[in-house]
């Protein structure tokens, strides 16, 4: 490793350095010489896969030697095989667009296998024309395309644990995606109905075989609703609601209703099972608050995190994703001693309104303990808060909507731990 | 001579009109090809499984908890235990008072807010293996069952689409909105 200049400024306590250090350092810093024996073993110069040609083109998955990066944690409902969930790997990825083979999962009774050529989407109820709409007509609509993710509202619950679970990053907040997301502005559909002055608010239902519902304000929908059918430029997975899903930008994931079929316009909400029982946010007053839509601002350090241990005193990547359902992230702060002293992240090129945001810095790890932790600012001066500031006026085990800060311990091992300041 | 050249001018205009509208069609902002195929009731009829609060969108059909005892006993208990306690997949009755205590415990009858709901889950979703394959007596029936295990109503009352909106669950008065539309 190169060494570091003995003038170098920290930008914070424990090691944090300015967050443009690689960019000033140039190509040399982390690079290293490659060992003898990697050079050649059998061949003068030539690796065992320069010796032949390589296999067939067309193939289309991942490395052999990247397989362990699949989804994590995935369960379903006892009893059954496709109600519950599998979460994006997020501490082996990089930028902010989500492989849509690694899109988180949350199913109410598995993944349906819908016919696209028999596949509807109906509009009725407070409507002056009620209609139905294939998947050959929808194609000739115009279409939008933006890059913004999808969040659960269940994302990061298990930090309401009372003492901190040992988990990777994806099994605690990989709940969390990222994908450019196309189809039709949902206004264009509800235009050509005509809804009546007394529709307010849209009750959409899925194809599954729960025909999963959530009732959506019609202010939002004729905001910057679509109806997704594609996903990271092909068209929807069926896991992520082919052939077409509701794609609410900012709001919970579990609104964004799957395999659409109906929408209903209605006076008011539907009262769902949903987005009553499930998706509703109690206070410690007994009192449960409904349709809390908005995803908050929210940061998560993906690297160096639990089971990607440090190998030894020297100059690391700290990494990391940040996004909030309000707009686009305006700063990632960085602390490396507990939140004494911080420091800014460098964000990469792409800080989109509504995505994921991919934050770096570099960090000089002395080889002595330490706690770093990441904040996130939104444009709308939303600032992610404490564990503690979270917890304030909610009830112990309500879990929905978790975005306080997260905080990784690293021993003098360089082992990695969830840990509570 | 100069009325050819009139004409020419005039399809020219017209060319020029045509050429316009076909452009503007082009550059979509906000323009619907309006191609959606207006249904029939009769087609809606099929489709619309919403039901609201008020009862709105609730079928006929009728069925009381001692019916729906029986039906509970075939379709539910696998998952959800005996009087709908301890099974594998969540407690439907209990909890009753704890939403507001240190330990709040879930139930359908400790936190659902109407009992609409019930009706439209299950007729929606249940049973998990075989959806779709109660009436809605029976939905009507277990829907009861449920709401008797809670003590919202007794064994015998019948509940319909004019009664059911009508059960007042326990904490009915335990939810506010966060959303408010003006935002």
């Amino acid at each position: 490793m190169k060494e570091t200049p003995d003038n170098i400024n920290f930008a914070a306590n424990n090691g944090l350095l300015d967050r443009r250090f690689f960019l000033k350092a140039g190509l040399g810093v982390g690079g290293g010489l490659m060992s003898a024996s990697a050079l050649s073993s059998e061949g003068k110069d030539r690796f065992p896969w320069m010796k032949q040609p390589g296999m067939p083109m067309g193939q289309s998955g991942p490395s052999r030697f990247e397989e362990h990066i699949k989804r994590e944690g995935v369960g379903s409902q006892p009893g059954t095989t496709g109600s519950g969930a599998s979460r994006t790997p997020i501490e082996y990825l990089d930028g902010i667009i989500t492989p849509s083979r690694l899109h988180f999962e949350r199913h109410h009774s598995g993944i349906p296998d819908i016919d696209p050529a028999q596949h509807r989407l109906v509009i009725h109820g407070l409507v002056e024309r009620p209609l139905s709409f294939s998947m050959e007509s929808l194609a000739r609509y115009e279409h939008v395309s933006n890059i913004q993710f999808l969040e659960c509202s269940g994302n990061s619950g298990a930090m309401i644990s009372p003492k901190p679970l040992q988990r990777k990053a994806s099994n605690l907040h990989g709940l969390v995606s990222c994908s450019e997301w196309g189809g039709v502005p949902l206004k264009i559909l509800l235009d050509e109905a005509g809804i009546k002055p007394e529709g307010k608010w849209i009750v959409a239902s899925g194809s599954d075989a729960a025909m999963m519902s959530r009732s959506v304000p019609i202010e939002k929908i004729m905001d910057d609703a679509i109806i997704a059918t594609h996903q990271n430029g092909e068209p929807l997975r069926p896991s992520n609601g082919y052939p077409m899903r509701l794609f609410l930008p900012g709001w919970e994931g579990n609104a964004c209703v799957k395999w659409l079929r109906t929408i209903k316009v209605t006076s008011g909400p539907s009262m769902t099972k949903d987005e009553t029982s499930k998706y509703s946010d109690l206070r410690d007053d007994g009192i449960a608050e409904l349709f809390t839509f908005p995803m908050g601002v929210k940061s998560v350090i993906t690297s160096p995190s639990l089971s990607l241990n440090l190998t030894g005193p020297g100059i690391y990547q700290i990494k990391g994703i940040a996004w909030s359902g309000s707009g686009k992230i305006k700063s990632v702060e960085l602390s490396a001693d507990g939140g004494k002293t911080w420091a800014e992240a460098l964000l990469d090129e792409h800080v989109l309104p509504k995505a994921l945001t991919r934050f770096r810095s570099a960090w000089k790890w002395d080889g002595t303990p330490a706690t770093i932790m990441s904040r996130a600012i939104d444009e709308k001066g939303n600032i992610q808060p404490t564990r503690e500031q979270w917890f304030v006026g909610r009830a112990k085990n309500t879990f929905y909507h978790f975005n306080a800060i997260q905080t990784w311990g690293v021993n003098t091992a360089g082992e990695i731990n969830n840990v509570y300041l | 001579m100069f009325t050819s050249k009139i004409t020419k001018i005039a399809v020219n205009i017209l060319i020029i009109l045509i050429a316009q509208n076909i452009f503007a069609d082009d550059v979509f902002d906000g323009v619907s090809p309006q191609l959606g195929v207006v249904i029939s009731d009769d087609y809606i009829e099929q489709i619309d499984f919403v039901v609201m609060p008020s009862g709105d969108g609730l079928p006929g059909g009728s069925g009381n908890a001692v019916t729906g005892k029986v039906l509970y006993s075939i379709h539910c208990m696998a998952c959800h235990g005996p009087d709908a306690k301890g099974g594998i997949n969540g407690d439907l009755a209990g909890g009753h008072g704890t939403i507001s205590g240190p330990i709040p415990k879930k139930t359908v009858g400790s936190y659902w807010p109407y009992a609409t709901i019930i009706f439209d889950y299950i007729r929606r979703a249940m049973p998990y293996q075989l959806p779709g394959t109660l009436s809605n007596n029976e939905v009507y029936a277990l829907t009861a069952y449920i709401l008797n295990l809670n003590g919202v109503i007794g064994e015998d009352e019948l509940m319909n689409a004019q009664t059911l909106p009508k059960a007042k669950m326990p904490n009915s008065e335990g939810f506010i909105w966060a959303y408010s539309p003006s935002e």
